[in-house]
């Protein structure tokens, strides 16, 4: 009998069955505002600006973001650090610091351009301003307050969590593409985590056990404690070749 | 019921004892209440598709506005009137503004004479649930369809724009090739009950369980045909080539905004929901139900629900016919076995001999019929790999 379950007019009814058994079956979309997936590791969201563990920032004014970035949405104006009360350990600080994020297009060539990290996207993207003034984001505003985490704004929308992973981009296993580098830290430490952890490489046999929603600061922890890297008082910055400073 | 008594079958009994204050009170009630069950089912009906097109698709589909997002529609309508009311320059203005209304008219009138039940009686006045009920009958509601071309024509000449032209030019050819078909099975309808009132073919369906219901005395195909014919005469999917976005931008009602779309908008569903009344009063009893046949109104409803639910479920699965495959569907196969069931169920009235002898007729003319086709088509191919055909 398979050449009428074959048969166009049988086939037909059946496109009927594959429709009508969905409304039984798990919603593909979620209530967004409510309920929210879990969101890349990587996402490109709004800027935090670093610090150092000893509490300093980690930007020295050097407006290369500026430079690089093709919206011309960020305004650096760098100024000598005040030799009694200094803002950053380099010789220049971040005087002013703003990026209009009607502007800005999350490509992420400042965190790429910036020599000492300071500036990194985080995972927090859900804002919607009422005026434009709410859309420049001050220096005040973008730095990471006395814990390390961002700021939030009455106007963003988060989720618990959002904020533990504002560095994710900079922490990327394998810098360069470079196997050898794998798992090795070569990255400078935070306020309130230290030298983080890499993220899960090509080769970490639990990286695919870990489910996307899966809170890595955790894991990460655990790993720090193993690697023994974990918070130290010593300014950690190592980069490939050591070029710079 | 025999053909004698269903000629002898009067109107509405309202007007029997003449026409008094109190009965001009009822009829004004029912015309607003007609008016009210149109633009409410409309407005049902839009968040009902939405809301079930999204099950069916695997999504939550509208959920902000109001409980569970049910004002949805009611915030749409309310965004449409107060928008601008803006004409394309080249528009013709009179005609423009005509095509919406012309659109809406035909749902409304038709509607009047879907029996929702049996009668009401209220203060001594016994009134069919049903604004009117002509001894025409049925054919307001052909009638109705047929005038329901002129608003998607005359949208799509107005309106001076071209895309808007090819979707009222194939609106209305798709809309006429599919009228055949339609009348067609409503006379098999009309042979079953031997009225033309709506009342009467539903009294006519009413008692039983089930198996008085038209679509089975009908043998079933005249019901399929006509729900096929319907959808294509509403333009619904997967008859919707008069809206194809992907070539047209949107079809005759492109070029307007504000209350004009928002007339063709209700028009177009509220064509949905009557059309889908039509068939539940033509094949499936109308008010009628297995039990309980007091609560006609509620039966009535459900099964309403349930066609609706069919017709968005339809949406959900099927892709957009092409041109010649909806022409060769309405010609080559709706109108003949339209045709054929018209001429099976008349021998059938008659005696199972006749009956036998329509069926037997009928097969050996569409076995003639298909071997028509076959050699059409296979000319076509040649001519074709000739070179001598251009390709639609």
């Amino acid at each position: 009998m398979s050449w009428v379950a074959d048969s166009k007019f049988v086939s037909f009814f059946k496109g009927f069955f594959v429709t009508g058994k969905q409304p039984a079956k798990p919603k593909v979309t979620v209530q967004y505002p409510e309920e929210k997936r879990p969101k890349p590791e990587r996402l490109h969201g709004r800027h935090v600006l670093s610090r150092y563990e000893d509490g300093m920032e980690k930007c020295i004014g050097c407006e290369l973001c500026a430079g690089v970035c093709p919206a011309h949405c960020i305004y650096v104006r760098g100024a000598d650090n005040p030799p009694d009360a200094p803002v950053s350990p380099g010789e220049r600080y971040g005087f002013v610091y703003e990026i209009n994020f009607l502007r800005c297009i999350h490509c992420d060539l400042c965190v790429e351009a910036c020599p000492t990290e300071a500036i990194t996207e985080s995972k927090l993207f859900e804002f919607s301003f009422t005026n434009r003034d709410q859309a420049v984001y001050t220096k005040a505003e973008l730095v990471v307050d006395d814990s390390g985490k961002p700021k939030q704004l009455p106007w963003e929308d988060w989720k618990p969590g959002d904020d533990a992973n504002t560095s994710g981009w900079v922490r990327a296993t394998s810098p360069s593409g470079r196997g050898d580098l794998e798992g090795i830290p070569l990255w400078s430490g935070e306020l309130g985590y230290g030298v983080r952890p890499a993220q899960a490489g090509q080769s970490d046999p639990e990286a695919a056990d870990v489910p996307a929603d899966f809170d890595i600061s955790v894991r990460e922890v655990e790993a720090a404690e193993v690697r023994g890297v974990g918070v130290s008082t010593v300014r950690q910055v190592r980069r490939p070749g050591g070029a710079g400073r | 019921m025999n053909l004698v008594a269903a000629s002898s079958y009067t109107g509405d009994p309202v007007f029997d004892h003449g026409i008094t204050l109190a009965v001009w009170v009822i009829v004004v009630v029912k015309v607003i209440a007609v008016f009210a069950i149109v633009l409410v089912s409309v407005l049902f009906m839009v968040m009902y598709e939405r809301k079930a097109v999204a099950y069916l698709g695997n999504r939550w589909g509208p959920n902000r506005a109001g409980p569970k997002g049910w004002l949805q529609s009611l915030a749409d309508g309310v965004k449409l009137f107060f928008k601008e009311g803006f004409a394309p320059a080249a528009a013709d203005k009179p005609v423009y503004w005509l095509a919406p209304v012309l659109s809406m008219v035909p749902v409304l009138v038709s509607f009047s004479i879907v029996p929702i039940g049996t009668t009401l009686t209220v203060d001594g006045y016994t009134t069919r649930l049903q604004l009117a009920d002509p001894q025409w009958g049925i054919l307001l509601m052909l009638m109705c369809s047929s005038v329901s071309v002129y608003g998607v024509m005359l949208a799509g000449w107005a309106s001076g724009s071209k895309y808007p032209l090819i979707g009222a030019v194939r609106a209305s050819a798709q809309m006429i090739s599919y009228e055949a078909a339609l009348g067609l099975t409503v006379a098999t309808v009309v042979v079953l009950s031997g009225s033309l009132h709506t009342s009467a073919i539903v009294a006519a369906q009413h008692g039983g369980v089930l198996y008085h219901w038209n679509v089975f005395r009908a043998y079933g195909l005249p019901a399929a045909i006509f729900f096929v014919a319907i959808t294509a005469e509403m333009t619904r999917p997967p008859f919707d080539l008069v809206e194809a976005e992907e070539e047209l931008a949107g079809g005759y009602n492109m070029e307007y905004s504000s209350i004009g779309f928002a007339l063709f908008y209700l028009a177009e569903y509220g064509a949905l929901v009557t059309n889908s009344a039509f068939f539940v009063t033509l094949f499936l009893g109308g008010p009628d139900g297995p039990y309980w046949h007091t609560i006609g109104p509620v039966w009535f409803v459900v099964k309403v629900l349930v066609v609706l639910y069919i017709y968005v479920w339809i949406r959900a699965t099927l892709p957009r016919l092409r041109y010649d495959q909806l022409m060769d569907l309405g010609w080559k196969r709706l109108i003949p076995a339209s045709l054929a069931m018209l001429l099976i169920v008349i021998g059938g009235r008659i005696s199972w001999r006749w009956g036998l002898a329509a069926l037997s007729g009928s097969l050996f003319a569409f076995i003639l019929l298909a071997r028509a086709i076959e050699v059409g088509e296979s000319h076509d191919a040649e001519a074709e790999a000739a070179g001598e055909l251009e390709t639609p």
